[in-house]
């Protein structure tokens, strides 16, 4: 009876606190003016009507049956997904370690609230600018739409373990933060965001199914197209590797805290 | 009741292993309070900071039997481009407080005017202070850690300071940390010197005063592990 009061207790206090860096962050971060905390859903919406502006130009659905506005939506709000949240982590705790005087506060607090506004601004993006497209017609509407929220799950779920994973690691050690800009940007090609895996050379497919969010995106799409494009995907694949990412994050977010100076 | 067990730390530097604190234990009671003198480097800021739990022991432990504030005054956690009333609103959160019912004390206590709804970035250091000091107040603890180096103001303030802690909540339990000596001689009932890493204790403040008067005019010593 008592540890389940004091759970319900842990949990209050950890709502509050991650409600308070919430608010802290989208004021601090989108600021009052203008827009505001609209900016959230904004600025990932910008970027994929750019990209998309330029994949519709480029063909870069290569004459299949998939729409290209759709392949680019579905495609670079996935990278939203797993690229901006971890972005956002590596520099976290290094920038909100006087909030950690608050005995409260703890390292995988800050974590979280960038994850969660990244990962919140990526799904608004996503939704706001499919509607949208769907409405004027652009797009068609998904074919699955439980295969689409099943599969957008698993995208977040791996952006979110990724961030949690490298936002501790990047308190171990500068190198994290300064090699993920380049891992970044030299994954994106791959992640399966601007081709289907079956448009690829047998060889480069299996390299490129080394890669769990390639997954999570074939699975997605194939809940959106339906059958018009043959997928790959083992979501059985990307689950393990998901879990071995959250289990790792939980682990070097425990030794940060034990070791963090100030 | 808060008990500090055997706690030692220690901090990786080029130079080595470096024990900053060694094996210090005490006990603080309800409404009590002690004072800890000691020169700079000597540890204090680092005893506060494991205290208030920011920071973990490296070995031992800390138990709190009650609540335990963060370092007074501490300014660190503002965000600049917030301003003083959302710092406020993000304190209260963050300790389960209803901010309304606190706006109308610290604007009389911070005295910031209209700047207490303008962004931190454009406050003077003296209004730092009084805004870390205000929400300091604002939430109430049973034990109050104080590291006098950062409660620094003009005399109006420090009356203030003093009439807010020592009068009004005065009931409360507080540790007090300061490398003056006469500070602790003014407020605390017992203390304590933290000399090359250990906290020695004595059996009264005059004690602990003439101590550290004399280790004063030693030279500071490096501690290697």
């Amino acid at each position: 009876m008592d540890s389940a009061a004091s759970l319900l207790q842990s949990l209050a206090i950890q709502r509050r606190v991650l409600y308070a860096l919430l608010m802290r962050e989208i004021i601090t971060r989108f600021g009052r003016e203008n827009l505001g905390v609209l900016w959230l859903v904004v600025e990932p919406m910008i970027f994929t009507l750019g990209i998309a502006t330029l994949w519709t130009a480029a063909g870069m659905n290569h004459g299949s049956a998939i729409p290209i506005v759709a392949f680019a939506i579905t495609g670079y709000s996935s990278v939203l997904m797993w690229r901006n949240a971890t972005s956002r982590t590596t520099p976290a705790i290094e920038q909100n370690k006087p909030l950690l005087y608050h005995r409260n506060v703890q390292v995988g607090d800050v974590l979280l609230t960038r994850i969660a506004i990244e990962i919140g601004g990526a799904t608004g993006s996503f939704v706001i600018l499919s509607l949208f497209f769907i409405f004027i017609g652009w797009m068609p509407g998904p074919v699955d739409l439980l295969q689409v929220v099943l599969g957008w799950l698993m995208l977040a779920w791996f952006g979110a373990s990724l961030a949690f994973l490298m936002g501790a690691a990047s308190a171990g050690s500068e190198l994290v933060e300064r090699l993920w800009h380049p891992a970044a940007y030299l994954l994106f090609p791959m992640s399966g965001a601007a081709f289907m895996v079956e448009w690829l050379p047998t060889r480069l497919q299996q390299f490129v199914l080394f890669l769990p969010m390639v997954h999570g995106v074939e699975f997605m799409r194939q809940g959106y197209f339906g059958n018009v494009v043959r997928t790959h995907y083992d979501l059985g694949y990307m689950a393990t590797c998901c879990l071995v990412l959250t289990l790792a994050g939980l682990f070097a977010v425990r030794e940060v805290a034990r070791r963090l100076e100030f | 009741m808060l008990a500090i067990e055997h706690v030692s730390k220690v901090y990786s530097t080029r130079q080595g292993r470096r024990r900053v604190l060694d094996d210090v234990s005490f006990r603080l009671d309800r409404g009590r309070n002690l004072g800890i003198l000691g020169r700079n480097g000597a540890g204090k800021s680092t005893l506060i900071r494991l205290i208030s739990g920011a920071e973990q022991p490296t070995s031992g432990r800390i138990q709190r039997g009650m609540s335990v504030s963060w370092p007074l005054a501490f300014g660190g956690a503002f965000q600049v481009h917030l301003t003083g009333l959302d710092n406020l609103k993000f304190v209260c959160r963050v300790y389960g407080v209803d901010y309304k019912p606190l706006v109308p004390f610290v604007e009389e206590f911070t005295e910031l005017g209209v700047y207490f709804r303008e962004p931190v970035l454009h406050y003077s250091s003296g209004m730092l202070t009084r805004l870390a000091f205000a929400l300091s107040m604002a939430i109430e603890f049973d034990c109050f850690l104080i590291d006098e180096a950062m409660v620094v103001g003009d005399v109006r303030f420090h009356e203030r300071c003093h009439i807010e802690l020592f009068q009004k909540r005065k009931d409360r339990a507080f540790i007090l940390v300061t490398h003056e000596a006469h500070v602790i001689k003014l407020y605390c009932e017992n203390a304590c010197v933290l000399h090359e890493g250990r906290l020695l204790p004595f059996p009264n403040v005059e004690a602990a005063y003439d101590f550290y008067q004399a280790t004063m005019s030693e030279r500071p010593n490096e501690i290697e592990v």
